[in-house]
């Protein structure tokens, strides 16, 4: 294994590309070194993307949204007081990624970019209507998240190919998000199942579900429903959910799946409904937002992604 | 150095890389195989064998440094990442103290947190980021704060005990 620490974005598709398919990008090598240690993978080339000055910055607001860049960590994502007012999804999905630690390096746009289907961050930015843009020898292209994901750790990004930036667009006035994950421990666990859900001002609803298929996968939008009629919201769960595809694992058998995939997305549904009108009031215990310190919601699980 | 600095034409990157660091306040130099992680080039060529090897994974905390202000998994680290970086060990805390341990470590002796004392390195250099970045956390937050770090003798009690006790320690001018 050969080691390659290129300075412009140029070097780096370069590097990838005389190797479509023995090198491999390390960024916040969370998964990298673990997969490494296995022997799961043995790229002949591991080439070092933090050195590249020309890469997108982590965290860029501007009036029409914020642009993540490679390096941005999942504790980035969290202490980033617009990121927390704009896409609550998206920092409580990334607040129970792995441990302190974990965050302080594990990459946002490496958490999609593997492609698991049990990616914490993946299902909220789904619904949240992020999209990538993917760097090759032969240039860019910018797709939707959504159409991001072809197969379990099977994306848009091939190989010799290298996501440079993440985008999501600001949330329009009055609507909200929310992320609910079930683990069957807390801690070091992949998600059971996760939904990342958004409602919009008017109330029409958008989830990004997890591990419920073979990717991560957008329901809705569907129209806005009557909050408290429980038969219009059983009917707006079935269409959110009914792309997804549940299979028995070691985590959950297929039935339990399916079962709580619905009741995550009424969860989902129902926190970022009420949320609407109180934008950026996570709770204290994800930590203030002024403050740089992680602080997670102890009752809710991790997960090394 | 940068890997380009020896690759030849049909060949990018290095199969050996030198890397340049500061360690402990102190400049270090080594040479390591691209797979090295930094947890073993600590240990095994720089000799600070304090900070330990137990999952390798990512899973434990035993092997937590301070990297550029920022507390992570040595194992889940190339040794050739930490070119330039300024990196702290648990050699690093007491090094100018009278006894050699700092007022963390101090607690957590007087806490009686320390039994085997196996992941107690990684416990304090987790609990030292953590009083870094929230000087005044609660039990919940210490709990949160320190969830990466397991104890096979399970003496979570005490070393959150010790946490509080240094926190209060510092919180005296
Ligand atoms: S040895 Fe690094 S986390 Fe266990
Ligand atoms: S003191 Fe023995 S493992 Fe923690």
């Amino acid at each position: 294994m050969r080691y390659y620490r290129p300075v412009t974005t140029v070097e780096a598709v370069a590097a990838l590309a005389s190797e479509p398919q023995t090198s491999r990008i390390l960024v916040g090598g969370t998964d990298l070194l673990v997969a490494l240690r296995h022997k799961a993978v043995q790229p002949k080339l591991v080439v070092d993307i933090k050195g590249v000055q020309d890469l997108s910055a982590p965290i860029t607001v501007d009036d029409e949204g914020i642009t993540f860049g490679p390096t941005a960590t999942m504790s980035d994502v969290v202490a980033h007081p617009v990121v927390r007012e704009w896409f609550p999804a998206l920092v409580e999905a990334a607040v129970v990624v792995g441990s302190v630690a974990i965050r302080n390096r594990a990459s946002l746009i490496a958490n999609s970019a593997n492609g698991s289907p049990a990616a914490d961050t993946s299902p909220p930015l789904v619904a949240l209507s992020a999209s990538v843009t993917i760097a090759s020898v032969s240039g860019e292209r910018t797709v939707p998240l959504r159409e991001f994901f072809l197969a379990s750790r099977s994306t848009l990004c091939g190989p010799g190919e290298m996501v440079i930036s993440m985008r999501v667009p600001r949330p329009a006035p009055g609507s909200s998000s929310a992320f609910e994950r079930m683990t069957r421990r807390r801690g070091v666990d992949l998600a059971t199942c996760s939904v990342g859900a958004v409602v919009d001002g008017n109330g029409a609803m958008t989830v990004g579900l997890g591990a419920v298929g073979p990717t991560t996968l957008q329901g809705g939008p569907v129209a806005p429903v009557d909050l408290s009629s429980q038969d219009e919201m059983q009917r707006a769960i079935e269409a959110l959910v009914a792309t997804a595809t549940p299979i028995a694992d070691v985590r959950a058998g297929k039935p339990y799946r399916t079962a709580m995939i619905r009741v995550l997305t009424r969860r989902a549904l129902l926190r970022a409904a009420g949320r609407r009108n109180d934008r950026g009031a996570l709770p204290d215990v994800l930590g203030g937002s002024s403050s740089s310190t992680i602080q997670a919601d102890p009752t809710i699980g991790r997960r090394s992604s | 150095m940068t890997a380009s600095d020896v690759q030849s034409p049909d060949d990018i990157g290095s199969d050996q890389v030198n890397v340049t660091c500061t360690v402990n306040g102190k400049p270090a130099a080594f040479s390591v195989p691209p797979h090295r992680t930094l947890m073993d080039a600590l240990r095994y060529q720089l000799g600070l064998t304090g900070t330990k090897t137990c999952c390798a994974e990512g899973e434990c905390g035993a092997c937590t440094v301070i990297i550029d202000g920022a507390g992570v998994n040595s194992c889940l680290m190339l040794a050739a990442e930490a070119e330039g970086r300024d990196i702290v060990t648990i050699e690093g805390l007491g090094a100018e103290k009278p006894r050699g341990i700092c007022d963390l470590q101090e607690s957590f002796l007087e806490a009686g947190a320390v039994q085997c004392g196996f992941c107690i390195p990684g416990q304090v250099m987790a609990a030292e980021y953590l009083l870094r970045t929230n000087p005044d956390p609660s039990v919940e937050e210490i709990r949160e704060g320190m969830s990466g770090n397991l104890c096979r003798c399970a003496g979570y009690q005490r070393i959150v005990a010790a946490v509080q006790m240094t926190a209060q320690k510092r919180a005296i001018p």
